[in-house]
C-alpha cells in the first residue's frame, strides 16, 4: 500500500488550503526554476524514464508524446493542451485535482509547456464543472500574482500563459481531435489523423493533448526523480495513480494508490470491501464505461494496472472502477451505457451515428429479453462493425461493454429470453 | 514519386495523393459518399475503406490517408493495400448496413433513384436483406428555397452539401445540427439558400435527400434523352447536358469541363428549362391594324418584302441580341451586306467593344482556368457574383488555394461576391490614380488580372474606360509573355461570336443607339431584330417597321410588325464564342415548337424572297463559307491564343473618362434574357432574391 509519504496529491480530499499558500506548504511550486533550468531535453528524458502512461484511458507514454513535438521552431507557436473535460461516466479523479489540489496541474502546464516549446496551455474544462473551473482560474490567477507564470515564469526566463476554456458539456469533446475542434470554436466533431497534432493541432500548430492527471503528476515526478516514480508498479505500469471507485462497495472512494496492486486489497484497504462481502460480487467495470465488464471471480486478484487488466480481457482506462454486486442487472446496466454513448455520439461518421442507435435500441429490448437469441449474435456482429471502423474511438467505447456484457453474462440474457418468451406464450395461450 | 502495392499491382504515385485516388489508378474501384475531388475531405462515410497491411490491423478510410503516411514493410517494401480483402468486403457491407437501417425504402417514389450512388452501391456492395428491427429514423423536411426540394429522412449525413455551399459557392447558409442520430443537416433559420451556385448541391448529394424542385416527380433519367451541349445563359458557355423528353426538355445538368466550368452550373442555367416552353413564338405573326395575327410563312414574308420595296438601304438596321448563335449573326450580317446597308450591331447593350483594336482587346485573354494562375486581381468595373457566377467560384477557389492570401481589389461597387477584397473606389478617378501600396501589390504580382466588366463599357465614354483599364494592365506587368491579364468579361453568349465576326456598324452604318435614334426620327424605316429584346425597345419610333426573329415573345416581338419564330439554345446547332473567345457549338436537343424553324434557316428562306439569296443551302455549307472567312471558328473548343498588341493598341486610345461611379451590367441576375424572363422559376428566385435584399437591408 502507498505510504502517505509517496503521494503526490496531499490534499485530494480538500482537507487543507487549496490555494496557493496551501500548495506552496505541500511542497509544490518548490523548486520549480530549478527544473527548468535542466533543459527541455532533460525534462523530456526525465519523464520518458519515469515510465508514466497517460492518465486518460490509452496509456500513451507521456514522456513519448512530449518527445513528439518538433525540437525545431518552425515559426509555428506550440500548443499544450490540457484535457480536463472528463466525463467518461465513473470517472472523477480529474475533478478532485481541479477542487482541492489544482497548483499541482497549473505548475504541470508550466513544466509540460517549457518541454515541449510551448509558451501558451489552454485547459479545456468540462462544461458541467463550474465550480472546478472557477477554482482552476482562481489558482492560475495566483500563479499569475506571485509571478509563477506569465513573463518569466518563476524567474526562469521562460514565458507561460495558461488559460481556462469551459466546454459546453459534450462527452464527445474529450476527444483529442474534438477538444481541439471545440477549443477553436468549432462543433465538436474529432478530426482525421493522421495529421496528429503534434504536427497540425490547435490553429493548425504543434500541439500536445494531455489529461489533467498526467500533467499534475509531472511536477513531482521531476522533483523527486524518475526513479523514484518508476519504482511503483510493474514494468511498463510503473507510477501512483489515482482510483475512483463507485457502485456498490461499503466506502466509495477516490484515492491514490500505487499501481498493480490486486483488485481485493485496492476495495479492501480503501472502500471498506465489498457490500454483502466478496460473494456478492457479480462484476466490475475496471476503467470507466469503455471498457468491458470482467465477472467477480475473475477480478478478484488481477493486478490493477494496464497489463494486469489486460489479462483479464478488460483495460484499466481511466481507472474508474465501477463495482456491481449481484442486486445489479446487467443487462439494465449495459443498456444505460448504450444509452449514453447513442447520445453522446457526435453523428459524423456513419457507423457509430447509426450504430450506437441500433445496439441501444437492441439492449433496450434484450433488458425485457423482448427478443430472439439469434439477436445476441447480430448484437455483437453490430458492435464488431462499429468496432475500428470509426474516426475517434468513441465507437469502439461503444461497442466494448457490450462486447464484455455476451463474453460474461451471455446465459443471463438468454435466460431473460426465454422467461419473456415463455411468459408471453402463456399470455397468448 | 512512392511505390504502392494495390491489390497486388505495384504503382507509382504522387505521395501526397490519397489512397483512395492511388486505388484509382491502380484500377482498383473505390466506393464512396463523402469524398468529393473539388470539396475539402470529410472522412465521415466511412465507405472508402480498404486495408493497409502492416498497419493497424483495423480498415484504413482511403479518401483521407495519404501515400505518404504510409509505413513501408521492415525490409524498406512499398506498401500493401487491399481493396478486395475479406476484410474490406466485410467492412463494406457494414458501412452499407448502417447507412441503409435508417434510410428509407421509398426509391420508388424518389427522385434520385436509377441515379442513385447509394442505390448503386447498395447493389454492388450491400447485402440482400435488413436485420434491422427497429423503427426507422424520420426526420422533418426543411425548407431551402424554390429550386432544391429537401426530404432529409434519406440523408445520409455525408455533408457534400455543407461544405459544397461554405467551400464552392462561399455561403455559409448550411449545416450539421445536433448529435449522434439526431444530427440533421439544415440552415437552421429554414431560409432559402442564397448562392446563385446552389442548385450543384443536387448532384453531389449521393441520395434523394436534395433534388430539385422544379423538377419534382416529372421523369426519370431512364426515359431522358441526354444531348450534350452549351449553355447561352452567362458568357461563359458553360459544359451542359439537356435531358429532354418528346419535344420537351425537362432539366438541365453541368457537364465537366475543367477548362471553363469544372463541374459546376449557375441556377439560371439550370433551372431556366420550364423558360423553354412558355411565351414561346410558334408561328410567324403579323401586325395588322395594330394587332399581331397568325400568319403564314409567306404573308410574314411577303410583308417583308413590301416594306423593303418603300425604303432605301441606309433606313435598314439590324441588332443581334444575347443569345444569337455565330451562324445566324453571319446569315444576318451577310443579308445586310446584300441589301447595302451598314447599319447592323450585335452589341445591343451599348458596349464600347470593337473588333478593331484587335481580339484580345474584348476576351478574357487568361482563360477561365487562367484565373488560378493569377497571384493579384483587379476587377474593374464588374460583380462577377452575377455576371459569370460559376467564374466567381473560380476565383474564390484562387483565393482558397492561396490560403486567403490572393490580394483582390475591387473598382465599383462593394458587393459580397463571396471572398474578401479591397475596396478601392467607385469610379475610374481611382483606377486612374491606383494608390501607390495597390500598385506596389500589382506590380510585385507575377501574373496580375485585371478583370474588366461591361458595366462601364455600356456608357458614352466606355471606350476610354477600356483604354484606361488596358492602360493599368500594361503598367502593372499584366501583358507580356506567356501572360495576358487583360481579361474583359462579358455578360451575353452571343457577344465574342458577334465581335468575331463583325456584326458591327460598317463604313457610315449606325450602331444600336444610332439607330435607335434615327428611329426616333423617323429615319429608319425596317429594323431587323435577331433575338434582340433589352437594347430598349420602346424607344424606337412609330413609323419603323420591325422585323423580329426569335423564340420568345418579350419586349422585341411586342414591339414587332412582323414575326418569324426561330429556335432557341437547345434546338439547334449553334457555334458560340465565349468570353474567353473559346468556340463551342451547341447541339439540338429537341425540335422548336409549331412553326419555328432554325434561325439561320429563315433568313436563309426570307433572302430569298427578298431576292437576295444567301449562297448557301445547308449549315455545312454556311460553315464552310464562316470557317473560310474565320479559320478560327472551326477550332471547336479551343480558345486561341490572341495577339496580346492588341491590349497595347488599346491603352494607347485614351480619351476622357467620367468620374461618375461604375454602374453594374446585370440588374437582376435572374431575368436577364427572354428564356429567363419567361421562366416562372426564374422569376420566383427573382422576386425572393429581392425580398432577401430587403430584409438585409433592413
Amino acid at each position: 500500500m502507498l505510504q502517505d509519504k509517496d503521494r503526490i496529491f496531499t490534499n485530494i480530499y480538500g482537507r487543507h488550503d487549496w490555494g496557493l499558500q496551501g500548495a506552496l506548504k505541500r511542497g509544490q511550486w518548490d523548486g520549480t526554476k530549478d527544473i527548468l533550468a535542466k533543459g527541455r531535453d532533460w525534462i523530456v528524458k526525465e519523464m520518458q524514464a519515469s515510465g508514466l502512461r497517460g492518465r486518460g484511458g490509452a496509456g500513451f507514454p507521456t514522456g513519448l508524446k512530449w518527445s513528439f513535438m518538433p525540437k525545431q521552431n518552425d515559426g509555428r507557436p506550440h500548443y499544450l493542451v490540457v484535457n480536463a473535460d472528463e466525463s467518461e461516466p465513473g470517472t472523477c479523479k480529474d475533478r478532485e485535482i481541479l477542487r482541492h489540489d489544482p497548483h499541482h496541474l497549473v505548475e504541470g502546464c508550466l513544466l509540460a509547456g517549457f518541454a515541449m516549446g510551448a509558451h501558451t496551455a489552454y485547459i479545456y474544462v468540462r462544461g458541467e464543472f463550474m465550480r472546478e473551473r472557477e477554482r482552476l482560474q482562481a489558482a492560475i490567477d495566483q500563479a499569475y500574482d506571485a509571478g509563477l507564470l506569465g513573463k518569466n515564469a518563476c524567474g526562469s526566463g521562460w514565458d507561460m500563459d495558461v488559460f481556462v476554456h469551459h466546454g459546453a458539456g459534450a462527452y464527445i469533446c474529450g476527444e483529442e481531435t474534438a477538444l481541439l475542434e471545440s477549443l477553436e470554436g468549432k462543433k465538436g466533431q474529432p478530426r482525421l489523423k493522421p495529421p496528429f497534432p503534434a504536427n497540425v493541432g490547435l490553429y493548425g500548430c504543434p500541439t500536445t493533448v494531455n489529461n489533467v492527471e498526467s500533467i499534475a503528476v509531472a511536477p513531482t515526478i521531476l522533483r523527486r526523480g524518475a526513479s523514484w516514480f518508476a519504482g511503483f508498479g510493474r514494468q511498463n505500469n510503473a507510477g501512483t495513480k489515482l482510483f475512483c471507485v463507485s457502485g456498490h462497495v461499503n466506502k466509495p472512494a477516490t484515492f491514490e494508490e500505487e499501481m498493480g496492486v490486486s483488485f481485493q486489497e485496492l476495495i479492501d484497504k480503501h472502500c471498506g470491501g465489498i457490500r454483502g462481502g466478496w460473494d456478492n460480487l457479480l462484476a466490475v467495470i475496471p476503467g470507466g464505461s469503455s471498457v468491458p465488464m470482467v465477472p467477480g471471480a475473475q477480478i478478484k486478484d488481477a493486478l490493477m494496472d494496464f497489463d494486469g487488466l489486460r489479462a483479464v480481457g478488460s483495460s484499466l482506462g481511466t481507472a474508474a472502477v465501477i463495482v456491481m454486486d449481484k442486486s445489479t442487472d446487467p443487462i439494465k446496466a449495459i443498456a444505460r451505457l448504450s444509452a449514453f454513448y447513442k447520445h453522446e455520439s457526435c453523428g459524423q461518421c456513419t457507423p457509430c451515428r447509426e450504430g450506437t442507435g441500433w445496439m441501444w435500441r437492441v439492449m433496450e429490448r434484450l433488458v425485457k429479453g423482448q427478443a430472439d437469441k439469434s439477436e445476441i449474435d447480430m448484437l455483437l456482429q453490430v458492435t464488431k462493425q462499429v468496432e475500428g471502423h470509426t474516426i475517434c474511438a468513441l465507437g469502439d467505447a461503444a461497442a466494448w461493454p457490450i462486447q464484455g456484457l455476451m463474453k460474461n453474462f451471455r446465459h443471463v440474457v438468454e435466460e431473460r429470453i426465454d422467461a419473456y418468451q415463455a411468459a408471453h406464450k402463456v399470455a397468448a395461450e | 514519386m512512392a511505390k504502392l502495392i494495390v491489390d497486388g499491382v505495384e504503382i507509382d504515385v504522387a505521395p501526397e495523393a490519397t489512397l483512395l485516388q492511388a486505388c484509382e489508378q491502380a484500377g482498383a474501384e473505390v466506393p464512396r459518399f463523402c469524398f468529393h475531388e473539388r470539396l475539402s475531405v470529410a472522412g465521415n462515410c466511412r465507405m472508402c475503406l480498404v486495408e493497409v497491411k502492416g498497419g493497424p490491423p483495423k480498415p484504413t478510410a482511403s479518401c483521407a490517408m495519404n501515400v505518404r503516411d504510409l509505413r513501408p514493410g521492415p525490409n524498406g517494401e512499398p506498401p500493401v493495400v487491399l481493396t478486395k480483402s475479406p476484410m474490406v468486403k466485410k467492412a463494406r457491407e457494414g458501412v452499407m448496413e448502417f447507412l441503409l437501417i435508417n434510410h428509407p425504402l421509398d426509391c420508388p417514389i424518389c427522385d434520385q433513384g436509377g441515379e442513385c450512388d447509394l442505390q448503386d452501391q447498395a447493389i454492388a456492395y450491400g447485402v440482400s436483406g435488413s436485420r434491422f428491427q427497429e423503427n426507422k429514423r424520420a426526420v422533418e423536411d426543411k425548407y431551402l428555397g424554390p429550386l432544391v426540394k429537401t426530404s432529409m429522412t434519406r440523408c445520409i449525413h455525408c455533408t457534400r452539401c455543407v461544405r459544397f455551399t461554405t467551400e464552392v459557392a462561399g455561403v455559409t447558409d448550411m449545416g450539421l445540427i445536433s448529435r449522434g442520430e439526431d444530427a440533421e443537416i439544415t440552415t437552421y433559420l429554414e431560409k432559402a439558400l442564397s448562392s446563385e451556385l446552389q442548385g450543384n448541391v443536387i448532384d453531389l448529394c449521393p441520395v434523394g435527400a436534395l433534388t430539385s424542385k422544379p423538377y419534382a416527380y416529372h421523369a426519370r433519367p431512364w426515359e431522358l434523352t441526354k444531348t450534350e451541349s452549351i449553355d447561352v445563359m452567362d458568357a461563359l458557355g458553360s459544359a451542359i447536358r439537356v435531358d429532354s423528353r418528346g419535344r420537351e426538355v425537362m432539366r438541365v445538368l453541368p457537364r465537366l469541363n475543367e477548362e471553363v466550368n469544372e463541374e459546376w452550373i449557375s441556377d439560371k442555367t439550370r433551372f431556366i428549362w420550364d423558360g423553354l416552353r412558355t411565351q414561346r413564338l410558334d408561328r410567324p405573326y403579323v401586325r395588322e391594324n395594330g394587332r399581331l395575327r397568325a400568319a403564314t410563312w409567306a404573308e410574314a414574308f411577303g410583308a417583308i418584302k413590301a416594306k423593303l420595296g418603300s425604303t432605301t438601304a441606309a433606313k435598314i438596321g439590324a441588332i443581334g441580341g444575347d443569345l444569337a448563335s455565330v451562324e445566324e449573326l453571319y446569315a444576318l450580317k451577310g443579308l445586310m451586306a446584300a441589301l447595302g446597308s451598314s447599319n447592323l450591331d450585335a452589341r445591343q447593350d451599348g458596349t464600347k467593344l470593337h473588333p478593331k483594336f484587335g481580339r484580345a482587346s474584348y476576351t478574357f485573354n487568361p482563360g477561365i482556368a487562367g484565373i488560378e494562375q493569377a497571384d493579384a486581381i483587379l476587377i474593374v468595373g464588374s460583380d462577377p457574383r452575377h455576371e459569370a457566377a460559376v467564374l466567381n467560384a473560380r476565383i474564390r477557389k484562387s483565393w482558397r488555394q492561396s490560403g486567403g492570401k490572393l490580394p483582390i481589389f475591387v473598382i465599383g461597387q462593394p458587393l459580397d461576391l463571396t471572398y474578401p477584397y479591397t475596396y478601392l473606389g467607385a469610379g475610374a478617378e481611382t483606377l486612374a490614380n491606383l494608390e501607390a501600396s495597390v500598385a506596389d501589390k500589382l506590380n510585385a504580382a507575377q501574373k496580375p488580372l485585371v478583370i474588366v466588366g461591361q458595366g462601364p463599357l455600356l456608357r458614352h465614354d466606355g471606350e476610354a474606360v477600356l483604354s484606361l483599364a488596358a492602360k493599368v494592365a500594361v503598367e502593372i506587368g499584366a501583358v507580356k509573355d506567356g501572360w495576358n491579364g487583360f481579361a474583359v468579361l462579358h455578360t451575353a453568349a452571343s457577344r465574342v461570336g458577334g465581335l468575331d465576326v463583325g456584326f458591327v456598324p460598317g463604313q457610315g452604318g449606325l450602331d444600336v443607339a444610332g439607330m435607335i435614334d434615327a428611329s426616333a426620327k423617323g429615319n429608319l424605316d425596317l429594323l431587323f431584330l435577331l433575338g434582340a429584346d433589352e437594347f430598349g425597345a420602346q424607344h424606337l419610333g412609330e413609323k419603323t417597321f420591325v422585323v423580329y426573329i426569335g423564340s420568345h415573345g418579350d419586349t422585341g416581338a411586342h414591339r414587332a410588325d412582323v414575326i418569324l419564330p426561330g429556335a432557341a439554345y437547345t434546338e439547334k446547332s449553334g457555334t458560340y464564342v465565349n468570353t474567353e473567345g473559346r468556340v463551342q457549338m451547341t447541339n439540338r436537343a429537341v425540335f422548336a415548337p409549331g412553326e419555328a424553324r432554325e434561325d439561320w434557316a429563315v433568313l436563309r428562306a426570307l433572302s430569298d424572297v427578298l431576292g437576295k439569296k444567301l449562297p448557301f443551302d445547308s449549315l455545312t455549307q454556311l460553315r464552310a463559307k464562316l470557317y473560310a472567312e474565320l479559320p478560327h471558328l472551326a477550332a471547336l473548343d479551343t480558345a486561341p491564343v490572341n495577339d496580346a498588341e492588341a491590349v497595347a493598341k488599346l491603352a494607347s486610345v485614351g480619351g476622357a473618362a467620367r468620374s461618375e461611379p461604375f454602374d453594374l451590367a446585370v440588374g437582376d441576375f435572374y431575368l436577364t434574357n427572354p428564356i429567363a424572363r419567361a421562366s416562372k422559376i426564374m422569376a420566383e428566385c427573382s422576386a425572393l432574391a429581392a425580398s432577401m435584399h430587403e430584409a438585409a437591408a433592413e
